[in-house]
């Protein structure tokens, strides 16, 4: 007994001084990587902050020597760059919301009910994932102008729903299954309908899952540039990826305001992101990952 | 539990009604999805076999015509190339940066506060829309830009590199940057599957004294071989369409060096308003993703 404990004293000292060279090596290992991942994220925050001909001083500063807003304030005070970030802001919304209202009850139908062709209409949403969007660019083209949507909100905005449609639905029908059939049962007991059941009981425990999904959804609105390219043609229709890009081509290389726009136009996703990250990383690894 | 009566009352009702419903609530869903799914596919597949679409107002049915045009069109060969190597590359960095950064997250070496902030700090490029991630790298590898200076600093070249203007290094400069806004979501996903791994098999290993390295090779990789594989074949899928960030950085050059299948497509359609022939690329891009889509619908179902 007595040999034994004293065996363990030593081993734990040892384990100690290991226990110390292993968060050294694995700091140092992280280190690096951090960088990589982090430091155009800094640059840019701090290229933002600088006059334009301080972005590519030599040598480069991390910090400006007068802070400057010029560039903000550049961007505040010109209504067709504040469009952009306008137009992005509700296309977005509008998409999440619309998504939600329709995958919802779509969700909770894959979820509690058996009916003809159940398993194709699933498969088909599933696959649909996979296709392309510069494969559907053309067709959409030649879509949209046919139903006189090109260059409005309402082209983008159905296009847009296409993409968050199937993920919002195979998201949300594996949310309600985790829910107990009982709590609806119990509704209809009560002379309730299925719809009742849906929005007075289910949708309401579900909040997790749906903050998951309308995130995941602005996202993919906010990011989009592809349709936002090919589907509107005035400045005043453009969202802030196409609003960036357009900058890139625009007279001599205002670096520091497109440093600032990407600054402005990252905010809403990173203020989600700090908020809500535990739902991200729900939302972002429930495709691939199977418990 | 409910009376006789009121069990025959929501018999009669779900008879009928539970055979309706389901449609009523999924006539949205369906709605969006013919007309701006099921469509659009089967329109850009015809436009494959016409003569200049959209342009023209009573297209000619040319059958494969198209297919051979751009089969043969020496810059789709380059496309293809380009793509397969800008996949290949991502996808291989995006695996190894992804499980080197999961396991050292995962390491019980450091305190958990360490821990979430590093994990913030890697995740962070998933976040950037592609256009930001465009810019940002642009002002970066710019000839006279901070990564130039550092490298000049550090002696490994003498003047600034023009990372995404020469033909030699411009490829490799858009994968790099692919790398960069992808690995995030692969280090996630492979951070829950560590986690998954049963505590008793590492116990078990330690037990029989292995060290770390078959410790990985033995345990963490063979159960981590689902998520990886179906994660490299999400990948391959979504790598291969990329268009954006390439547009905004390179456009595709110079001259054709990160020329793409999704570049080629879009140069087609909107650059020389060849719409068939843009359709035919997008047609083949399409055939090519649903075949790794079935490849990962294959592994899905293996997990199960």
């Amino acid at each position: 007994m007595v040999d034994y404990s004293v065996g363990k004293t030593k081993m734990n000292k040892l384990s100690e001084r290991t226990k110390m060279w292993r968060k050294i090596l694995v700091i140092a290992g992280l280190i690096p990587g951090a960088l990589f991942a982090g430091f155009p994220i800094v640059w840019m925050f701090s290229n933002s902050f600088k006059s334009n001909s301080e972005i590519f001083a030599y040598p480069p500063k991390f910090l400006a020597k007068h802070l400057s807003f010029n560039a903000y304030t550049s961007i505040f005070s010109d209504p067709e760059k504040i469009r952009f970030f306008i137009n992005s802001y509700g296309i977005a919304l509008a998409v999440t919301v619309l998504t939600l209202l329709v995958s919802i009850p779509a969700a909770f139908t894959f979820s509690r009910y058996n009916f003809k062709f159940k398993k194709v209409l699933n498969g088909v949403i599933i696959s649909l994932q996979s296709i392309p969007p510069i494969t559907l660019m053309i067709p959409y083209f030649a879509l949209i102008v046919k139903l006189r949507m090109y260059n409005t909100y309402q082209g983008l905005i159905l296009t847009y729903m296409v993409f968050t449609l199937p993920y919002a639905i195979i998201m949300l029908t594996g949310y309600f299954n985790t829910l107990p059939r009982e709590l609806d049962e119990a509704v209809k007991i009560d002379g309730g309908s299925a719809m009742t059941a849906l929005w007075r009981i289910l949708v309401p425990i579900s909040i997790p899952g749906i903050v998951t999904v309308g995130i995941y959804n602005f996202m993919i609105c906010w990011n989009e540039f592809l349709f936002a390219l090919t589907l509107t043609k005035t400045n005043e229709m453009r969202t802030v990826p196409v609003g960036i890009q357009l900058l890139m081509g625009q007279h001599a290389y205002k670096w520091n305001e497109m440093m600032s726009m990407s600054v402005l136009g990252c905010l809403p996703v990173l203020v989600l992101f700090l908020f809500f990250q535990r739902y991200f990383i729900g939302g972002l690894t429930s495709g691939s990952v199977k418990n | 539990m409910t009376s006789p009566a009121l069990q025959q009352k929501l018999k009669r009702q779900t008879k009928l009604k539970r055979r309706i419903e389901p449609f009523v609530y999924l006539s949205p869903t369906i709605t969006l999805l013919l007309v701006l799914m099921v469509i659009p596919v089967a329109l850009v597949i015809r436009y494959s076999f016409f003569d200049n679409v959209i342009m023209n107002e009573f297209p000619k049915f040319v059958g494969l015509h198209n297919y051979l045009v751009v089969l043969q069109d020496p810059t789709f060969q380059i496309a293809v190339k380009n793509t397969i190597w800008f996949t290949l590359g991502s996808v291989i960095a995006h695996l190894v940066l992804g499980l080197c950064f999961s396991l050292l997250l995962n390491s019980p070496a450091i305190g958990m506060i360490t821990k979430s902030i590093f994990r913030m700090i890697y995740i962070l490029p998933w976040i950037f829309t592609v256009a930001i991630v465009a810019i940002l790298w642009r002002m970066i590898l710019d000839p006279v830009g901070v990564l130039n200076y550092w490298l000049i600093k550090l002696g490994l070249i003498h003047t600034g590199v023009q990372w995404l203007s020469s033909p030699k290094t411009a490829l490799l400069a858009v994968i790099v940057i692919n790398i960069w806004a992808g690995y995030p979501f692969y280090m996630m996903s492979l951070l829950a599957g560590i986690q998954g791994i049963s505590k008793d098999l590492y116990e078990a290993a330690r037990v029989d004294g292995a060290n770390w390295v078959q410790t990985f090779l033995n345990i963490t990789l063979p159960q981590l071989k689902p998520i990886i594989l179906s994660m490299s074949v999400l990948d391959i899928i979504w790598t291969s369409q990329q268009f954006a960030m390439v547009w905004m950085t390179t456009g595709g050059g110079p001259i054709t060096s990160t020329q793409m299948i999704g570049i080629y497509t879009y140069q087609q359609a909107f650059g020389r308003y060849e719409f068939a022939l843009a359709s035919t690329s997008a047609v083949l891009l399409l055939v090519a993703s649903i075949i790794f889509s079935v490849v990962y619908g294959r592994l899905q179902r293996r997990q199960d």
